[in-house]
């Protein structure tokens, strides 16, 4: 079975990216890789709580003056409806319609865009605010670096769906790229659990305490 | 065939060493620059004994010792002992399965680059201004004091270099559950692929916080962050956590695979199957899984309290347990067989009372309480260079002269191997066994000298005596690998007479699509059990038929360099220089650039066929 092989819909497989060697190799790749992404936020989260609220002195804001939850709601249903989004891609992608895939892939980038914006502004507000910025204290340095690796990742995904679907909008599906699709939404889901971890360890605990 | 396999010439070869993907060169590449790397972490050794002969010598400042001794240190775990384990296991694990490469070859070339990268780009520090000099574990309290760009050497290089580390890693996992041969079931998998196995997923799970800690330094000295500067909140314990996090299961990391060349060598030189093949395998799992709950060990000064110490002292105590079961097993495999004494069998049996003696001062420093004695003392410097030379040196050198042939179709000089090995092993006693005394008489480690009429003097001589005798090992091996390369007396698939796992079924070295056939695996010791049944080579799985294989790519030289050239961007940073910034942006571009090209650009491999591979009899043998 060749990978740039054309498929119709009764011949497309069930799981086709897992039908090669390449596409297994590459999905279980990847799981394992969000394994290592997993200690890795695990450390930056663990260096957050050990900082949080650490300031030089007591002019500098906190956690709890900080923070507002209308913001990172709509910033939190942003990025969780982009994870919905992109299960419907794959859902395409596996029945092999690729028409349905782009656009439901072209939704989920747009409510990225969307959750990103929001976090620039809310980065921006915060330093023109209250002066809480990168170099301030310990905990604008920890705080900007927890949550500004997940933005990164949040770029760095949208750029990769990007370019998978600019580089393949004119031909289609294979069992080439079809592990290119799925694995890109893998990410996307990681970045999106890694969220809920932020919205609850940074803004809900930030809010209460 | 690949476009340049068929030409010759310097230039082509250069060119295919470049851009090959085949696990082989890779591994190839791995024991020249880490064996590279390991003479300078050498040469940094010899100056530390050097300075440390006699009392209040001046051989070096001791501005400039500290860099050398953070420079061995960092130098040898990271960019010696790390690449030659790399280089074993890309040279052996794929045949030991029975695959044709492993799973990601192009993410291998890409993690050997960005070593190299790393690499080098530390290494530039001696002659950019100074090296790192707050010791290997560069604690943030000295390192960020550190003046100079040294510790940004250290932050970016190993920054790169543990990108490369985590691929192949996360590579060498995916091959060993994906690739193995028809009848590979898990526990038929020599030892030596177990405990790549396990070594693998130590890898993935303990340099992220590695990762993590570099990006906090590098963020704190190059950005102005504040993670660890306590005047503005910061806190300077969570570098040390971070790195022990890292840093115990690291050691795990270079020895596990020390055990797996031990276990294959023990086996094929004691002709018998090695002794409780189960219990060794689970012993290595749980090595590997306790590795992870003992960080805090190295931390018993820092003030955690008694409870925390007391955990943290029981399960490094518990580590003892599997690994006293392996070397039993070890000892139970030699036991009636018909031992050789070749030269890595030598190595293997001098391993064991030396690695033996480095676990009994390790569950001496792990009683909390008495550490407080031992702490930053040259006892500890005795103790993990008894695990380390003793185990992972000794290790790789076996491995070394163990599969040289496999590697390069030729076998070292045994006569040659023989003085090695005595005057390394002797050498090392010399070094390091005095040093328990000293660090028990109250010598600290790092220290840059010592004063006369401290009972010192005559310890740290026979020390600097051994140093050298240790270095006089190393160059008679580096004559022998020359004699022998330069003879270039081929040998045959099974050198050693009593291979028993598949890489010794095929030919030495292997073509690059290792097996014409994938064989059929019947059981542990796949190759012994055909030989006795009398059969001179493997049962193939398969018929005849296509191989895909993988094209060749410079791509990864690119993206390793992009990170490279963005390093001294970074670095210079901190000066306020306006350069800086296009050259990040540079750098970075040419990385994800490239990253983009691999990503839009189709790579489907290109297909051996069968006609070429009947022609081919005299370079393929079957499987």
């Amino acid at each position: 079975m060749h990978a740039d092989e054309k498929f119709t819909d009764a011949t497309w497989p069930a799981s086709p990216e897992k039908a090669t060697l390449e596409g297994k190799n590459k999905y279980l790749g990847f799981w394992l890789f969000l394994g290592g992404e997993t200690v890795l936020f695990a450390s930056l989260f663990a260096t957050y709580l050990a900082l949080k609220d650490k300031v030089p002195n007591g002019e500098a804001a906190l956690a709890k003056d900080l923070f507002e939850l209308p913001l990172t709601f709509v910033a939190t249903m942003l990025l969780l409806t982009s994870s919905l989004t992109s299960v419907y891609a794959m859902y395409h992608m596996k029945n092999n319609h690729f028409k349905q895939m782009q656009a439901w892939l072209v939704i989920t980038i747009a409510l990225g865009f969307g959750f990103l914006g929001l976090e620039i502004y809310e980065f921006n507000h915060y330093v023109h605010k209250f002066h809480h910025t990168f170099t301030s204290s310990a905990f604008g340095s920890a705080f900007y670096t927890l949550v500004g690796f997940h933005g990164g990742h949040v770029a760095f995904g949208l750029m990769w769906f990007i370019s998978l679907m600019v580089r393949n909008a004119r031909r289609g599906l294979n069992l080439y790229n079809a592990p290119k699709f799925y694995i890109a939404s893998l990410y996307w889901h990681f970045i999106d659990v890694v969220w809920v971890f932020i919205f609850t360890v940074v803004y809900l605990m930030g809010m209460v305490g | 065939m690949s476009t340049y396999a068929n030409k010759k010439g310097f230039g082509a070869t250069i060119w295919d060493y470049l851009t090959t993907v085949d696990h082989k060169k890779i591994a190839i590449l791995y024991l020249i620059s880490g064996g590279l790397f390991f003479v300078i972490g050498g040469l940094e050794a010899m100056f530390i004994r050097i300075q440390l002969a006699i009392p209040n010598n001046d051989f070096v400042s001791a501005g400039f010792y500290n860099e050398i001794l953070t420079m061995h240190g960092t130098t040898m775990i990271f960019l010696a002992a790390m690449p030659l384990v790399f280089a074993v296991m890309n040279a052996v694990v794929p045949l030991q399965i029975g695959a044709r490469d492993v799973a990601f070859p192009f993410l291998n070339s890409l993690g050997f680059w960005l070593f190299f990268f790393g690499g080098v780009f530390l290494n530039l520090s001696w002659f950019l201004g100074g090296a790192p000099d707050a010791g290997w574990t560069s604690y943030a309290s000295l390192s960020l004091h550190s003046a100079g760009h040294g510790v940004d050497f250290y932050v970016l290089g190993l920054q790169i270099s543990g990108f490369g580390t985590l691929m192949a890693g996360i590579n060498f996992l995916v091959t060993i559950i994906n690739m193995r041969a028809p009848g590979m079931t898990y526990m038929r998998m020599p030892l030596f692929t177990w405990s790549t196995f396990v070594v693998s997923a130590l890898i993935l799970f303990a340099f992220p916080p590695l990762t993590v800690g570099l990006v906090l330094m590098m963020f704190d000295r190059m950005f102005g962050a504040n993670f660890f500067d306590v005047a503005a909140g910061g806190n300077t314990i969570i570098w040390e956590h971070l790195f022990w996090i890292f840093g115990h299961p690291e050691v795990y990391i270079l020895i596990l695979p020390a055990f797996g060349i031990f276990s294959e060598i023990f086996a094929t030189f004691s002709r018998k199957r090695l002794f409780g093949y189960s219990s060794m395998v689970f012993a290595t799992v749980l090595i590997g899984f306790l590795g992870f709950m003992v960080w805090a060990h190295h931390m018993f000064t820092t003030g955690l309290g008694p409870i925390a110490n007391a955990i943290f002292a029981v399960a490094t105590m518990a580590i003892a347990v599997p690994t006293g079961i392996k070397i039993f097993n070890w000892i139970f495999t030699m036991w009636g067989g018909s031992v050789k004494f070749t030269v890595p069998m030598l190595y293997a049996v001098a391993f064991i009372p030396t690695f033996t003696m480095g676990g009994v001062t390790g569950i001496m420093l792990a009683s909390a309480p008495a550490d407080y004695q031992y702490h930053d003392s040259y006892f500890v410097v005795a103790h993990f260079h008894y695990v380390i030379v003793g185990g992972v040196v000794l290790g790789l050198l076996a491995g070394i002269n163990f599969y040289w042939p496999k590697m390069f179709g030729t076998i070292l000089n045994e006569k040659l191997g023989q003085i090695t090995f005595w005057t390394f092993l002797i050498g090392f006693h010399l070094t390091f066994f005095i040093q328990h005394f000293l660090g028990l008489m109250g010598m600290p480690r790092r220290v840059f000298t010592f004063m006369d009429n401290q009972g010192l003097n005559t310890g740290n001589m026979i020390s600097t005596v051994g140093a050298f005798l240790m270095a006089f090992g190393v160059l008679v091996m580096v004559i022998n690998i020359i004699i022998t390369s330069v003879k270039n007396e081929k040998v045959g698939n099974d050198p050693w007479g009593d291979g028993r796992t598949l890489e010794w079924a095929i030919p030495s070295p292997p073509p690059f699509y290792n097996f014409k056939q994938l064989p059929l695996v019947r059981g542990l010791d796949a190759y012994w059990v055909e030989k006795m049944e009398g059969k001179k080579e493997m049962t193939p799985a398969e018929p005849l038929g296509d191989i895909h294989m993988p094209n060749s790519s410079f791509l990864p030289v690119t993206i390793a360099f992009g990170l490279f050239v963005a390093a001294f961007g970074a670095l210079y940073h901190m000066d306020d220089k306006s350069w800086t910034l296009p050259i990040i942006i540079l750098g970075l571009l040419i990385t994800f650039g490239s990253m983009l090209i691999r990503s839009i650009k189709d790579d489907h491999g290109y297909h051996i066929h069968k006609e070429d591979l009947m022609d081919d009899t005299d370079k393929g043998g079957k499987a």
